[in-house]
């Protein structure tokens, strides 16, 4: 997995590429989470991922609980055919905020 | 087409992408639909994580493999993990309720999504621990 990070305004944009699974959880949380923790408004562009399993899955959750408890959004833009999948999967489409 | 392939994987989180790539190659041979495949793929990935996470919890830098099995014959397709982490009760082995959103718990619940069965069988091997996921391929 690698990442990018734009900033615009009030607005953190993190742009992750390729598979995120158990083993690169703990370096897409540490991109994601300190972001959300200052208070800004997060968009995740999960465009150029191609595979996500319940480790990443997880980092979503995390990510749009920890944005509730700060007052701010996560939300996940253009997200990939097969992740879309696998959060349709956990019935989570109506949870997360997915543009 | 009948098929039959097995691998070893030093047992990490490192190696779960070797995994995928192994059980992407043996799908491509039976020429499986991109949607099933990536289904079929995510399930053994998920077992996988499951012998990392749970199999050899608090345990570090081990240098244990645990071996997958993929076969098919006549449209069965049954896909063995032999492990030998620490004794699964398969009784313990239960998904997170849905409506209970909170990370993590969801690994098991994608199986059971994904395949027919999921069963926990009794070795003959020496592995500890011997899971037959089996998913009918029409």
């Amino acid at each position: 997995m690698t990442y990018k990070v734009t900033e615009e305004g009030n607005v953190s944009t993190v742009f992750l590429n390729g598979e995120i699974d158990m083993d690169v959880t703990e370096k897409a949380k540490e991109v994601i989470l300190p972001l959300v923790e200052s208070g800004k408004e997060v968009h995740l562009n999960l465009k150029d991922v191609s595979y996500m399993d319940s480790s990443g899955i997880s980092v979503l959750i995390e990510s749009h609980q920890k944005a509730l408890e700060n007052n701010t959004k996560v939300i996940v833009k253009e997200v990939s055919k097969s992740v879309l999948k696998v959060i349709m999967m956990a019935k989570l489409e109506q949870i997360l905020n997915l543009e | 087409m009948n098929i039959e392939e097995s691998k070893d994987f030093l047992v990490s989180t490192a190696s779960l992408k070797e995994v995928r790539v192994f059980s992407r190659e043996v799908f491509e041979k039976l020429k499986l639909e991109q949607d099933l495949k990536d289904e079929l793929v995510l399930a053994i990935a998920e077992a996988a994580q499951n012998i990392v996470k749970h199999g050899y919890k608090d345990v570090e830098n081990t240098t244990d493999r645990m071996q997958i099995k993929i076969s098919m014959k006549d449209s069965e397709l049954e896909i063995g993990f032999f492990d030998k982490g620490k004794a699964v009760v398969p009784g313990n082995v239960q998904h997170r309720k849905l409506d209970d959103i909170k990370p993590g718990g969801l690994g098991t619940f994608f199986i059971k999504q994904i395949m027919d069965a999921a069963v926990f069988k009794k070795d003959e091997k020496g592995w500890v621990n011997h899971l037959v996921l089996t998913k009918k391929i029409n």
